[in-house]
């Protein structure tokens, strides 16, 4: 006897979902996609909220505190929406020895908001990266996907203000 | 795909390359990427416009990554060679201007230079010279000739010999014999095996794999496929962080295209072997990079170790044997069969064979990657390949071997660099990062820096870990702020001890190690921070109150 699951319809009629979607096709629907499928969530959405965690836990056929578990181990899932431009700092240790804290200092100084937080205006989400792998270019940032080498505090603040400023 | 086919295609790729004059090389890895190279590509190609004698090509990384973006021109005819750096969209018609006349004197970047003459290359032999994202780029240079070797003219108990006899160790940090590990693997009578390649490069500091898989992915794919005819294996996994995206992107490609060229999938080379291969991507958890935990997040679990044994060559991925091997360690596999065992085992020292590759960064004047034969002296990897200390300042550390590591002070340079030598001094191998300090840092807050990773990446299965780290990172804290007391430091080495003796996974066992091997070079950093105890202050006329607690 085949036992017959019928998928769930996603939450909304948002077009994102359909990405969701494929990606859990791609895997057959099996429960070891769930890391793949969080991010193609995040990927689409941003984060991952409470509907698109029942949403995944649904479709793949696992328990919501499977999904919930996994969600929150990694580090680089978030459970909160994120600002408009995001700023993301290395702190690894090469940027560490050359720097990092005192762009975060500056980054905090300017606009009061350390790693993990947004801004108010959600204009602006500061992260910590352990490492992007770009050593030789100590200390280094990345702002809205852009790599900044080499980088001292005021010179980042600035590039900051250019990309929220350029929005208005 | 047979030799001959191989050999075709490598033949068509080098007369045209032949037709051209001049080949320009831009390094279009993540490092050069970053400083402008895609750019400098464009440049490039729209200075020379639709001239058949020039070819503008992209590569992979060329190492030094403090000079980028690396434009690198051969000639053709004399097939000289020369290297700009730090070259920006604006110097492009300068440089196609001046092709087969002087080179533009102030981009040239001496390659004479320790930095590139003392290396030896390996796995890195192709980068900065093929383009990643062509195959058959990477067929001109021998590729895939190892493994169509190893299925047509070899056993998988040849492939194993040859492996064994090469004293190749796990390049990912641990220095487990390859040839053993392989061989335990290939004797589990099993219906279902898998290799892995662990690319979760997660040491702060540590950028080798990356480096490998953006300028070279064809090789690691070469490699984890003769793994699999050796162990007799059909799946394999790619267990990548998500940090790094470029490196994905051409992963995905290399595998797309050695699929179309029927070197993956079904059936290669006509034979009944059959592999495939998959990309997982981490979710930036450090502790993935222990096997058991990897295994659990490539299962879609969280990633949480496990007590070994058993052993993944016994029960692995959902229960069956798998093979577990670092990027480099794979991407020493087509040159060891291509070349021999023997020739491999002739490079490096008694106990510790080939190359390895490191990532200097730091306080360092040449800062990036570099290919080295194991016994190298310390001293000439810090002071001549990578140039000494900027800025007049002198030499204080260097760390290996990241979070698990230790630092190496100036007394201890001279050792040669290999697997026993570093264990021997208070430090480990491990992937390969080296962060050069000097006298302006202070070793506590290296130490607490360390601490205050692990105690954050601690995956929070066992409580030796999960409760010593954080407290360990307490202590360092209070020392480093100048609040803490002898009897802190005290209970600093002690607990030093129980995490180490007591915890589950490498994470924890390892994570003290950044605090013992400065404790033992640099005690007096510590001790100048200590404040005097309560007790030893001038008594002021109240109790003591530590003992009434006993």
């Amino acid at each position: 006897m085949t036992i017959k699951v019928t998928k769930p319809a996603p939450p909304s009629d948002d077009k994102r979902w359909k990405l969701v979607d494929v990606t859990m096709r791609r895997n057959g629907y099996y429960g070891h996609a769930l890391i793949e499928t969080l991010h193609s969530v995040q990927d689409a959405f941003g984060y991952l909220d409470d509907v698109a965690m029942q949403y995944v836990a649904q479709s793949l056929g696992l328990p919501l505190s499977r999904v919930y578990g996994v969600a929150t181990f990694y580090h680089l899932f978030t459970l909160k929406p994120m600002g408009k431009h995001t700023c993301v700092v290395c702190t690894g240790t090469a940027c560490y020895i050359k720097g990092a804290g005192q762009l975060l200092d500056a980054i905090y100084d300017r606009f009061g908001v350390r790693v993990g937080e947004t801004t108010p205006d959600k204009q602006l989400s500061v992260m910590g990266a352990r490492c992007l792998g770009a050593c030789g270019l100590a200390p280094a940032a990345v702002l809205d996907g852009a790599w900044l080498a080499n980088q001292r505090p005021e010179q980042l603040v600035k590039r900051i203000e250019e990309v929220i400023n350029d929005e208005h | 795909m047979n030799i001959d086919e191989l050999r075709d295609v490598a033949e068509k790729v080098r007369e045209e390359a032949a037709k051209c004059s001049h080949c320009l090389r831009v390094c279009t890895a993540a490092g050069c990427q970053s400083s402008g190279a895609g750019a400098v590509v464009e440049g490039l190609k729209a200075a020379v416009g639709d001239n058949p004698q020039v070819q503008v090509k992209s590569v992979g990384c060329m190492g030094l990554c403090s000079g980028g973006p690396l434009v690198e021109v051969e000639s053709r005819e004399g097939g000289s060679k020369v290297m700009y750096q730090k070259v920006t969209p604006g110097d492009a018609s300068e440089i196609v201007e001046s092709l087969g006349g002087r080179p533009v004197e102030r981009l040239v970047c001496p390659t004479d230079i320790p930095f590139f003459a003392s290396q030896q290359k390996i796995v890195l032999e192709n980068s900065g010279v093929i383009d990643p994202e062509e195959i058959d780029d990477y067929i001109a240079a021998d590729g895939y000739q190892a493994l169509v070797t190893s299925l047509t003219e070899m056993q998988p108990d040849d492939v194993l010999r040859e492996v064994t006899r090469s004293g190749l160790r796990g390049r990912g940090g641990g220095g487990y014999p390859t040839g053993l590990k392989w061989s335990t693997v290939a004797k589990m009578p099993a219906e279902q095996k898998f290799v892995v390649c662990n690319a979760d490069e997660g040491d702060p500091g540590a950028f080798m794999d990356r480096g490998v898989l953006e300028s070279d992915p064809h090789r690691v794919l070469e490699g984890m496929a003769i793994a699999a005819y050796a162990v007799g294996a059909s799946r394999g996994y790619i267990y990548i962080r998500a940090e790094y995206p470029l490196a994905i992107e051409r992963l995905k490609t290399a595998i797309r295209q050695a699929g179309r060229r029927r070197l993956l999938g079904l059936n290669i080379c006509e034979t009944r072997f059959s592999f495939d291969v998959e990309i997982r991507l981490g979710a930036g958890a450090f502790v993935c990079g222990e096997e058991t935990a990897l295994m659990a997040s490539v299962e879609g679990l969280r990633g949480q170790p496990r007590p070994r044994p058993p052993y993944p060559a016994q029960e692995g991925l959902w229960g069956y044997p798998t093979l577990i091997n670092n990027v480099e360690t794979f991407g020493n596999v087509p040159s060891i069969i291509r070349h021999g065992g023997e020739w491999f085992a002739g490079i490096g020292t008694e106990n510790s064979k080939g190359t390895k590759i490191f990532a200097l960064a730091g306080r360092i004047q040449h800062t990036g990657l570099i290919e080295v034969p194991m016994g190298i002296p310390l001293r000439e990897i810090v002071h001549t390949i990578g140039g000494g200390i900027p800025e007049g300042r002198t030499f204080k550390a260097v760390q290996t071997g990241g979070p698990s590591g230790g630092c190496i002070p100036e007394s201890h340079l001279d050792v040669s660099v290999d697997y026993d030598n570093l264990r021997q001094v208070g430090s480990i191998m491990g992937s390969g990062g080296m962060i050069v300090m000097d006298d302006t840092s202070s070793m506590v807050d290296v130490a607490r820096y360390f601490m205050d990773f692990c105690a954050s990446e601690s995956c929070g299965k066992c409580v030796p870990c999960r409760v010593g780290t954080h407290e360990m990172h307490g202590l360092l804290d209070k020392i480093a702020r100048g609040q803490g007391t002898a009897a802190d430091l005290a209970l600093l080495e002690e607990l030093c001890e129980v995490v180490q003796a007591t915890s589950l996974c490498g994470l924890g066992q390892t994570a003290p190690n950044p605090v013992l091997s400065t404790l033992r070079y640099f005690r007096h950093e510590y001790e100048q921070l200590l404040r005097p105890s309560d007790d030893e202050k001038p008594a002021s006329g109240g109790q003591v109150v530590t003992e009434a607690k006993s």
